[in-house]
């Protein structure tokens, strides 16, 4: 049956993990996320729940709580925004090795260093080409509302399971401080420690002497068991992207032109695509809703049938590279960006099309 | 081995007097002969196989010489990353509480990368046991000056000698947490002999028997020798450790029961 609430994109994340049945949260403060560990302790659902809320003493720390739940195979989650995530990066890199499931949401703001606590998509190649160190990927979900933010809390923890990977929300300060109308699914109940052994025989929870010991490492000093290791990864990856790609078209059918967007980008370009088409112009929207696995494919066959593409985003230039090389050199494609916690307004983006695309 | 090299009648169950613990993994350690990080592990795991509980345990191992501590102990283990056992054990234990929980750290680990977490760890009075070998050197890296490292002690970054005016003082990680209300027993012992070792053992034993109670951490320091780290022979670093390391970090209690022992 559900329920209709109006909250903040943080909040929705908060409430969406409580009801996905979540084990542990682990978080320290930074704005623009605060809310999500604050409507927790509000909250309380230590309580009814069961689940462990614990203000960690740093996002070093928070992360590595997240390793000792996943290694056990409980469902466990932090969110952070930009300085935060690069302070994560070493213990990602670790849940991606050890091939542990868990749930990272970045609420990103402007950077590089403090930055600000305004706005940003700068944090993309980080959460998308691996940002820590070795050859890995997040499964990575870009919502573009506070009801995605909801909802990709649950999938989120489904395929991160499905996979045994790190899974993250890639958002950023304005859908995070946002209000909307928010769908949220009834709560389901937390597994038992009895369905978690089950669920998880892989898993570091007390050996029955049925069984040989478990053990959750990312380490191999042998080359050659490293490589293998490494060939696990990159062919689950492979997998990933052939079934866990997602994406929206908008007013594509008709369009010359396309905006390329993801998250808050892709709202501001609706718009946009409003003004353009009451100009005359015949733009569509595509946006990737999960930004790794890209949608390569979907994009390339988009390229064969447009004028040209404008990736709009608010960074200096990040997923371009993405669509450039699904898309080739036949077309062009441009790249507008505004950054340090600037929204770009959809006037600016309108006209950003018809200088560089349109007029280029 | 027994089977072959014992005479028949001393393998007969009525003489057995000592056997390695099942919990033992029955392989080569990959420590340097005289080591002492192996004769903890044994300890460890007899406490786990006399208390009954390796089935609820759940071992954290760190980065260091024991990186592959989870190979030789039997039982449920996760390998953390360099310094943050204690983060990955609060979740465990929290997410487990009717499990016993235990990080196993060296001196690096524990008292520089990973001091925050030591120490947030013991003042939230988590319940569950650390494990800290000091033996005042990185080992696993190739004998570098440690958190631990003694004033004028030589190691691959302190070629001349540790010089406090520089490199700072050695750092007894072990008083400071005892002074955190949640650290409920804490204690400093050693394995260079066979008393120590039992001393150890109940140490160990008893740090436990303490997670029943969830009364806080209880933290077990071994003053521990690294023979290789140090250049010394196995028994020249014994006596080194008696001599020089003893002093510096007093074996005893130094809080029992959530109350700090006063010494004469
Ligand atoms: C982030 C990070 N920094 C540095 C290292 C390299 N490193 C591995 S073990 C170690 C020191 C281990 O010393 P200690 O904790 O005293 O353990 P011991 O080997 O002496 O038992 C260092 C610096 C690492 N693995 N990870
Ligand atoms: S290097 Fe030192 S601590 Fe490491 S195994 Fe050898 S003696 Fe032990
Ligand atoms: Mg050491």
């Amino acid at each position: 049956m559900g329920e209709l609430r109006l909250m903040k994109g943080n909040e929705a994340v908060a409430e969406a993990a409580i009801r996905a049945g979540c084990d542990g949260y682990f978080g320290y403060p930074i704005t623009p996320q605060s809310e999500v560990m604050e409507y927790l302790m509000v909250e309380r659902p230590y309580e009814t729940s069961g689940m462990v809320v614990l203000q960690a003493e740093s996002e070093v720390a928070a992360i590595n709580m997240l390793y000792g739940g996943a290694g056990t195979g409980k469902m466990v989650m932090t969110s952070s925004s930009s300085p935060g995530v690069s302070l994560m990066q070493e213990g990602i890199s670790y849940l991606a090795g050890a091939e542990l499931p868990a749930l990272i949401v970045n609420i990103v703001r402007g950077g590089p260093g403090l930055g600000t606590i305004q706005p940003s998509q700068a944090d993309y190649f980080q959460a998308v080409k691996g940002g820590g160190h070795g050859d890995y990927h997040m499964i990575v979900y870009a919502p573009a509302s506070v009801q995605e933010m909801a909802d990709f809390v649950q999938i989120g923890f489904d395929v991160a399971f499905k996979y045994r990977t790190p899974v993250m929300i890639l958002s950023d300060g304005a859908i995070g401080q946002m209000m909307e109308k928010v769908y949220l699914a009834d709560p389901v109940a937390r597994l038992t420690d009895e369905e978690v052994v089950a669920r998880c025989p892989w898993a570091s929870n007390g050996r029955p002497m049925s069984r040989g010991h478990n053990i959750i490492t990312s380490l191999d000093l042998d080359p050659a068991g490293q490589e293998r290791l490494n060939l696990v990864l990159q062919e689950k990856y492979r997998e990933i992207e052939e079934t866990e790609v997602r994406f929206e078209m908008i007013d594509c059918e008709d369009a010359e032109y396309i905006f390329v967007a993801f998250g808050l980008s892709a709202r501001i370009c609706q718009k946009a695509m409003q003004l353009a088409r009451n100009k005359g112009i015949k733009v569509g929207l595509f946006r990737p809703i999960t930004v790794f696995p890209f949608p390569k494919n979907e994009i390339r066959e988009l390229g064969l049938k447009v004028k040209g593409m404008l990736v709009v985003e608010m960074n200096a230039g990040q997923m371009i590279e993405d669509v450039q090389l699904s898309v080739g050199c036949n077309i062009p494609i441009k790249h507008y960006g505004r950054f340090g916690g600037i929204i770009p307004t959809p006037d600016e983006v309108l006209k950003a099309l018809e200088e560089k695309i349109i007029g280029g | 081995m027994e089977e072959k090299f014992a005479h028949p009648e001393l393998r007969k169950p009525e003489h057995l007097v000592y056997k390695t613990t099942d919990l033992m993994v029955d392989c080569p350690l990959s420590y340097c002969p005289g080591c002492g990080h192996g004769v903890v592990h044994r300890m460890l795991m007899e406490v786990l196989e006399e208390k009954e509980i390796a089935s609820k345990t759940i071992g954290v191992n760190p980065v260091g010489c024991s990186v592959l501590a989870y190979d030789f102990m039997n039982i449920d283990m996760l390998g953390a990353a360099h310094g943050r056992a204690p983060a990955v054990a609060t979740a465990i234990k929290r997410l487990w509480p009717d499990h016993y929980v235990f990080t196993y750290q060296g001196d690096g680990d524990l008292a520089a990368i990973g001091t925050a977490e030591t120490i947030h760890a013991c003042n939230r009075g988590e319940n569950f046991t650390i494990i800290f070998i000091n033996n005042g050197i990185y080992g696993m890296t190739g004998g570098q000056m440690a958190p631990t490292t003694l004033p004028g002690m030589r190691t691959s970054t302190s070629p001349y000698g540790r010089d406090i005016e520089i490199m700072g003082h050695p750092l007894k990680i072990t008083e400071l947490i005892a002074q955190l209300p949640g650290t409920y027993y804490v204690t400093r012992q050693s394995v260079q002999t066979p008393s120590a070792v039992r001393k150890t053992k109940k140490a160990l034993r008893k740090a436990f028997d303490l997670q029943d109670q969830k009364k806080g951490i209880s933290f077990v320091e071994v003053v521990s020798n690294c023979n290789s780290g140090w250049k010394m022979t196995p028994v020249q670093s014994n006596i080194w450790m008696e001599e020089n390391m003893f002093p510096v970090y007093p074996l005893g209690d130094i809080k029992v029961d959530g109350e700090l022992v006063t010494r004469s």
